[in-house]
């Protein structure tokens, strides 16, 4: 049994640093000649402002620090390696044209302050990107400025204050389900107003009497994500934006589960005013590790005149040579900046890449596909001993993502959620999204996407259905797991209670 | 697959998208392209900018036209850095956090504060947040901004107030640093932090040490942007007494990419580590014994106290910090120091190239590290136009940000500027402003 506690060869590999590597003298970089006067930096800069001894930076030749972070890297699971179905999070594959295009020095080497004028390229790229997303979230505009979802999330807050300012309003509370991410309520004190939870029904969807209950006119905006985080569409929809804006309300789309419904269904015609879009997410641009993202918001008509400057403009010239593609700073009413510049531009390029590579019927189909692989994965885990130990917290057809309890199993067999995604571990899957949401008991949250194989959904539910078999017959292998990976598990709580978050040198 | 699940057909899962609200048509976008076709359509795009291979870059402002190393691009690319997300599963994510506590301590050291983040979105929203948490520790909600700090930090910290409920008062600048006297008149006990850059945007190196005394007096914090290239040289804001250091990262490992995607730093003293924004790494051990890493304090953060977080931030820049990381590693200790030499050297040079030219005189005297700022006895926008023809992008006009300096250009320095790339600028700002003169005259 895999229970045997040997060390692999990694595991005997114990974790060295770059600094532990670090010898004096050793050096990567080739000194430079300054090419000018060596004037002593006294005589430029004031002593009193010079630095004494330099950062302690490691003193590596060039081989060791390929050998080290390669090494390091292998320490990593990764999608390129293995199903990543991390639910909300849109594992999907990263086409590697997108990284070459991304990379061409027009775009890597270009100037944020770059003139208008000579930055035509990347400024229709970027509106085209805009117009893009604008019809696929069907809503008229696009700001590309927000970094991640997050950021967009506390644009679109901002936007609403601005918004219910400009008709001299001041409202205070923000409604979000139960079901929402852990970024909404954030923000929603970020951006200054009170968060109030509605609850779900036992649909999965926003509990109508609840939401009626809580709608007045102190509320400025209910945050949504549809499907949301149970991967069920709210039916209710049509009703919930009529309800929020009779009174007086905006109606914000957190845009995480957009890959569910492109071409199927556009948050715009649900009623939402505004959407912010994850790129690294159903727009392809890789993970990195927790970054970097993009989250542009999309907008209708009233909120418009609020949001981020600059804003990229397509303007016709007046000698009649064609478009003209500008940054118009020009925006009275603008909530200002997010950030410095015009945002993640790389990202921006990768993700239109990719529009361009599906196209229109292409992202349809990519919706299709990952709604498919979703409820076919759920079919595979509602089979044998998963459909017991972990069954679907909401038993319907679901989109893109779902969400099975492990309380049954907990019950059952003595293991939790969290040693079934351990266990998961060893068998080279990266497990679902864990304890989220957290209306569902032990919660195990599933999204496959579209660029899985079936042998990989089916691989993956045998895994399930084989650590299931393997509790009922002895729980501790669970509980102890993982066996296989650079580490076990590891003392979170001591990392918490006394924090040691850098190098101790010398 | 459709019999496993018991439907139909595909579409009958989209059946819970009530009819309303279906688009009832395909979406209007161009069909998909193959790969060659894709890549003809970017590189089109791509060859109508002007980038820094075809003018010579002489733009700055936050974002800088360094080399960055083959072994950076060879690095993140890797599948293993590239594809994976968040490290919420530390087993199978000790490569990327000890990337990112390798980085923590090499920002730690640069800014010699004891605590750094593992990273945020970039330079001005990373203000914003040093902001907050000033208001977090000290229970005020007014901060006292140089003018010196960059207009898009200062924007974004003004776009941010609106939502947290704070306010800024600017302090003007003198002699291209920020005045002393107004700074220390307008801090007081409702003062949450001073906000400071060094070297701030028209390049001057601040005093922090002695403007950061009236932070100090009044029990506000000190919060100052740094640009992490001079830090090898200059002293860190750790021993200027910095409760907050932060800045722009793309300096590090990061390319210009039009703006982003970067990263920005964020570093503090030990008291207001529960109070950092964003993820941290940290060290610990597994069951067996065997050092490892994990995210740490999560508790600070939104996907578990939510509503209460220190911040809202979850996806931020995790592989451009590994960027950074790999190229503070290449240069090393030595190299980093003497690159940092470098920039002063040949800023130096330029700067007295420059002050030399007929029609070009130097906005400020203060001393500078890396970007120096100049007046021109010429149209600014009509200079930069006449440069451009000759291959030079010569620096980031100020007049938008600064009417009061409606004849100033930042002028910006790498080691990719070479003394004769910065003796063919000052000929071109010369003739530039000499045929405009004759134009005006």
């Amino acid at each position: 049994m895999s229970t045997q506690v040997t060390e692999t060869p990694m595991q005997r590999d114990r974790a060295t640093t770059i600094y532990e590597r670090s010898q004096p003298g050793r050096r990567a970089a080739a000194p430079m000649d300054a090419g000018v006067p060596e004037h002593p930096l006294e005589e430029l800069i004031p002593a009193g402002l010079l630095r004494d001894e330099p950062p302690r930076l490691p003193e590596v030749s060039e081989p060791e620090i390929v050998r080290h972070y390669n090494r390091i890297s292998r320490r990593n699971f990764d999608l390129d390696t293995g199903f990543y179905p991390l639910g909300s999070c849109t594992m999907k594959h990263n086409p590697r044209l997108n990284e070459r295009v991304a990379a061409l020095p027009g775009h890597a080497r270009l100037h944020p302050a770059q003139d208008p004028r000579r930055a035509q390229g990347a400024l229709e790229l970027m509106w085209l990107l805009q117009m893009s997303l604008a019809e696929i979230c069907g809503l008229p505009h696009v700001s590309l400025q927000p970094s991640a979802g997050s950021h967009g999330e506390l644009a679109g807050l901002l936007l609403t204050r601005a918004f219910h300012a400009d008709r001299g309003e001041r409202r205070h509370k923000v409604l979000a389900p139960d079901t929402a991410h852990g970024t909404n309520p954030a923000s929603v004190t970020m951006a200054g107003y009170e968060v109030v939870k509605v609850a779900t029904d036992a649909r999965g969807g926003v509990d109508m009497d609840d939401l009626r209950a809580k709608v007045d006119d102190d509320v400025a905006c209910l945050m949504l994500t549809n499907p949301n985080t149970l991967g069920l569409f709210d039916e209710n929809i049509a009703e919930i934006a009529a309800l929020i804006h009779e009174a007086g309300g905006t109606l914000y789309y957190d845009g995480a589960n957009l890959n569910a419904v492109m071409g199927k269904s556009r948050p715009g015609d649900m009623g939402f005013d505004i959407v912010h879009v994850n790129l690294h997410k159903s727009f392809s641009q890789p993970h990195g590790g927790g970054g970097p993202g993009a989250g542009p918001i999309a907008v209708s008509e009233r909120i418009e005149p609020f949001l981020p400057r600059p804003q990229v403009v397509r303007r016709e010239r007046e000698n009649g040579s064609g478009p003209f593609f500008d940054l118009d700073h020009d925006r009275p009413k603008s909530i200002g900046r997010l950030r410095g510049f015009q945002g993640n531009f790389g990202v921006f390029v990768r993700s239109y890449a990719y529009i361009l590579s599906l196209g229109g019927d292409g992202l349809t189909e990519a919706s299709e596909t990952a709604v498919l692989n979703a409820n076919y994965l759920k079919a595979r885990l509602a089979e044998g001993r998963s459909g017991e130990g972990v069954p679907v917290a909401f038993d319907r057809h679901c989109m893109h993502e779902f969400v099975l309890s492990g309380a049954p199993m907990k019950r059952e067999l003595g293991i939790k959620t969290l040693d079934l995604a351990k266990r998961l571990l060893d068998f080279g899957f990266h497990p679902p999204t864990v304890y989220f949401p957290l209306l569902v008991d032990e919660a195990l949250m599933v999204e496959p996407t579209e660029t899985e194989t079936k042998e990989s959904l089916d691989a993956f539910a045998d895994a399930v259905e084989r650590i299931l078999t393997e509790a009922a017959e002895d729980p501790e292998v669970a509980r102890q797991a993982p066996y296989t990976t650079p580490v076990r598990r590891l003392d979170e709580v001591k990392a918490t209670r006394r924090p040691v978050v850098r190098q101790a040198l010398d | 697959m459709l019999d496993a699940i018991g439907a139909e057909s595909v579409e009958e899962l989209f059946a819970q998208i009530p009819k309303g609200v279906r688009l009832q048509r395909s979406l209007d976008l161009p069909d998909g392209l193959g790969e060659a076709e894709v890549f003809e359509r970017l590189a089109a795009l791509a060859g109508r900018n002007a980038d820094a291979e075809r003018q010579v870059c002489f733009s700055g402002a936050g974002m800088y036209d360094h080399y960055v190393p083959a072994i950076v691009d060879a690095i993140t690319q890797r599948s293993e850095f590239l594809t994976p997300y968040t490290p919420y599963q530390p087993e199978i994510s000790q490569g990327g956090l000890q990337a990112m506590f390798e980085f923590q301590t090499a920002m730690s050291e640069l800014t010699a504060l004891p605590v750094s983040g593992a990273g945020l979105y970039e330079g001005p929203s990373s203000v914003a947040s040093a902001a907050y948490l000033a208001m977090a520790a000290t229970k005020r909600r007014r901060f006292v901004v140089s003018r010196g700090v960059h207009p898009h930090s200062r924007e974004t910290l003004a776009t941010y107030s609106v939502g947290y409920g704070a306010e800024s008062v600017e302090v003007g600048l003198d002699g291209g640093l920020t005045d002393g006297a107004v700074l220390a008149d307008a801090v007081d006990e409702e003062t949450a932090a001073v906000i400071l850059q060094s070297p701030n945007f028209l390049g001057g190196i601040e005093d922090v040490e002695a403007l950061g005394a009236a932070a100090k007096e009044h029990g506000a914090l000190l919060v100052v942007a740094v640009d992490p290239m001079t830090l090898g040289v200059l002293k860190p804001p750790g021993e200027q007494g910095a409760d907050v250091a932060l800045g722009e990262g793309q300096p590090l490992g990061n390319r210009l990419d039009f703006g982003g995607p970067s990263f920005g730093f964020f570093c503090a003293t030990e008291e207001h580590i529960r109070r950092m924004p964003g993820r941290i790494a940290g060290e610990t051990e597994d069951v067996d014994g065997r050092r490892g890493f994990v995210l740490a304090l999560q508790t600070r953060e939104q996907h578990i106290r939510r509503e209460k977080a220190t911040h809202n931030i979850c996806t931020a820049q995790a592989l451009n910090a590994l960027a950074a990381m790999v190229h503070l590693a290449w240069l090393g200790r030595e190299g980093f120091r003497e690159l940092g030499e470098l920039l002063v050297r040949r800023t130096a040079y330029a700067r007295e190239r420059l002050a030399e030219v007929d029609g070009v005189e130097l906005l400020h005297e203060a001393p500078v590290a890396r970007e120096f700022a100049v007046r021109l006895d010429a149209p600014v926008d009509r200079v930069l136009e006449r440069c451009a023809e000759r291959g030079i992008d010569a620096g980031y006009p100020l007049g938008r940000e600064y009417p009061e300096y409606e004849d100033g250009l930042l002028v910006a320095i790498t080691e990719r500027r070479t003394p004769e790339q910065i003796d063919a600028l000052a000929d071109a700002l010369g003739a530039a402003v000499s045929a405009e003169a004759v134009t005006v005259a």
